[in-house]
């Protein structure tokens, strides 16, 4: 088995709210290998982008409280010296946020912007950054890179604006990709080809991948290993085939059966009734248990369940899941 | 992790390879299409040549009493008319101009430089250092303006300069509050986030990120200190720590020629026009200016799309 990218173990994160501390990100691990993408799926507030911020410094310090271990091809994240932090961003881990439209500097044509990535790490001489800006866009499928090289971020459509940020954030080839719902904000058409775009990248660069997002269908379109975050925890991991056909966790079951099916047109929408707990305030006991349809063991009000083991993997990965209840999950 | 093998750029590289045309060009450009602000530099440019030319331009030299032409309202001889000591006041204020504008300019100058660089600071890195930074400003704030300048002066003595750092100095705590208040906005942005998870060096999100887009109220409010800046210096010369007789200053003139205002209206009517116009050609200008920095107007306004 080769070396994990990223080993995350035990990550937690606090944030200072004026409403109390927030238990944003509650002792979260996992693993991203070579070429491998990782799913992290969950309701909006479950702490997904929270979690992998952290993982880059990216939180304002002055209300975020960090813990725990996050190993980049064994090199700590967490604790690292800023400036070594600095250089790991990049080449290191690269990033592609959520929203296309204000992730680029207004101010500022793209190619100066790709040009910026390019030498924040080591000395490149500027017409020879620009060859490379160029050579990148003409990578992520931009037409004309040569013009819209040149080009401010107003005068591109949103589509084009997210490849100009997976371009910047693969100019320096990183071992990890982070994208932090990096489709949501894309129409379907677009999201399938920034898709095909990351997973031939993948192949080409051997790159890990996280993938945040609460698209399922974009799960299994993409994903290796699924990781169902809930309250800040992962509620359950495994295979892409183990998770989505076979859920073990109460949670995960109620995510699927909300999505909409095309087919059997129905009035009401199916959802997982409730809201996320508020982080402030998180309940004793299971986390989801306020709002779980099952609640079947008396544990489940006052004891956390440990993720563990459930049923046969078909695959090479355990399938687990946090909950007293999985034998009643899969007997629905 | 490396870039790929690097080629030399080959010679006489392609069209697309070249950067684009100056950028102080194309913002040049846009200013002139804006005919607002294209007059109004036209005008504080011929006021700066006259600021520039005094000595040359003026009629006749500043001090030059005449009793017997004293008080004469505006003629052929005196286009300005003359003050109570038979002076030209057109040559005055053509010689006041220079005072007038470097007072302002230096001013403004110091209060821009040492403000902003402290509300970029102080609102980048938050915490201590914001902490620190603006207690202290908060403490320059509390003075009086005209009290602190005061000061100043009574420790310094007077003159332009001293009279252009005092004015400086009460002017640094609004342009380290407005800069300070743009950046904590700009900060936050995800395009400064994005720029940080490449790499980028405090340096860079300074300079290239934060600063850009926050600089907007930076100038309007430098177009505006600009005006300020002349009437404080006209304030501060009426209180005799300014400008000293019998050198001429606009604001100095408007504060002698106040007595005469029933008698004589323009002794104090032309020095207060030409602050007037330099102040409303500083502050279009700073619209103008603002306008075409912003390259979702520039767009627009050079007719969408190139």
């Amino acid at each position: 088995m080769t070396a994990p990218v990223l080993e995350v173990e035990d990550l937690r994160v606090q944030l200072r709210t004026p409403r109390g501390t927030a238990h944003v990100v509650n002792g979260l691990s996992y693993s991203v290998g070579p070429g491998e993408t990782v799913a992290v799926v969950g309701e909006s507030g479950s702490g997904k982008s929270v979690s992998v911020l952290a993982l880059l410094g990216l939180l304002p310090a002055r209300t975020a409280t960090v813990s725990g271990r996050a190993l980049l091809h064994g090199e700590d994240l967490l604790a690292m010296p800023a400036d070594r932090l600095r250089e790991v961003r990049g080449p290191g881990v690269g990033m592609v946020f959520q929203d296309p439209m204000t992730s680029l500097n207004p101010m500022l044509t793209v190619g100066r912007q790709l040009v910026e990535g390019i030498r924040a790490h080591g000395e490149v001489p500027k017409t020879e950054a620009r060859r490379r800006a160029v050579e990148l866009l003409g990578e992520v499928g931009l037409p004309d890179p040569g013009r819209a090289v040149d080009r401010y971020p107003h005068e591109l459509s949103g589509g084009m604006r997210q490849r100009v940020m997976i371009a910047i954030a693969l100019s320096n080839s990183p071992a990890l990709l982070i994208a932090d719902e990096a489709t949501t904000a894309l129409d379907v058409t677009v999201q399938a080809q920034i898709i095909d775009l990351v997973e031939k990248l993948q192949a080409d660069h051997g790159t890990g991948v996280v993938w945040i997002t609460h698209d399922l269908g974009v799960v299994a379109g993409i994903a290796d290993r699924v990781l169902v975050m809930y309250g800040g925890r992962c509620v359950e991991d495994g295979t892409v085939d183990d998770v989505l056909e076979r859920p073990a966790h109460p949670y995960t079951r109620g995510l699927l059966g909300a999505l909409p099916d095309l087919t059997a047109p129905a009035d009401e929408l199916a959802t997982v009734p409730g809201v996320p707990p508020a982080p402030t305030a998180l309940p004793s006991g299971c986390v989801f248990w306020p709002r779980c349809p099952v609640r079947a063991d008396p544990r489940c009000e006052t004891e956390q369940p440990p993720l563990a083991v459930v049923g046969a993997s078909g695959g090479s990965l355990p399938h687990r899941a946090a909950t007293w209840c999985a034998e009643e999950v899969s007997l629905v | 992790m490396t870039v790929p093998a690097q080629k030399a750029p080959e010679a006489g590289a392609p069209a697309s390879l070249r950067p684009a045309r100056p950028r102080w060009r194309e913002t040049l450009g846009l200013l002139v299409r804006n005919p607002t602000a294209a007059v109004a530099g036209l005008v504080l440019l011929a006021i700066v040549l006259v600021a520039v030319f005094d000595e040359a331009l003026a009629p006749s030299g500043p001090n030059e009493i005449a009793v017997e032409d004293r008080l004469r309202p505006p003629s052929w001889a005196h286009p300005f008319g003359t003050d109570d000591l038979g002076r030209d006041i057109l040559s005055r204020v053509v010689l006041g101009a220079a005072v007038s504008l470097r007072v302002g300019f230096l001013a403004v100058g110091i209060a821009l430089v040492v403000g902003s660089v402290i509300g970029l600071l102080a609102g980048f890195y938050g915490r201590w250092v914001d902490d620190v930074l603006m207690r202290v400003m908060d403490v320059l704030f509390a003075f009086p303006a005209v009290l602190l300048a005061i000061a100043v002066l009574a420790v310094r003595g007077p003159g332009p300069g001293n009279t252009a750092l005092a004015i400086g100095i009460v002017y640094v705590p609004i342009f380290a509050r407005v800069t300070r208040a743009s950046v904590l906005g700009v900060r936050e942005e995800v395009y400064v986030r994005a720029s940080r998870s490449v790499g980028a060096s405090d340096w860079r999100l300074l300079t290239r990120h934060v600063l850009p887009n926050a600089a907007p109220p930076i100038i309007v409010q430098t177009s505006i200190s600009l005006a300020f800046a002349v009437l404080a210096e006209a304030a501060l010369s009426f209180l005799g720590l300014g400008t000293q007789p019998p050198d001429p200053s606009w604001g100095l003139m408007l504060a002698e020629g106040r007595g005469f205002i029933d008698l004589a209206w323009w002794l104090a009517f032309f020095p207060g026009m030409a602050i007037f116009v330099t102040v409303l050609c500083f502050n279009l200008l700073g619209d103008g200016l603002r306008d075409v920095l912003d390259p979702r107007q520039r767009t627009l306004m050079a007719g969408g799309g190139r």
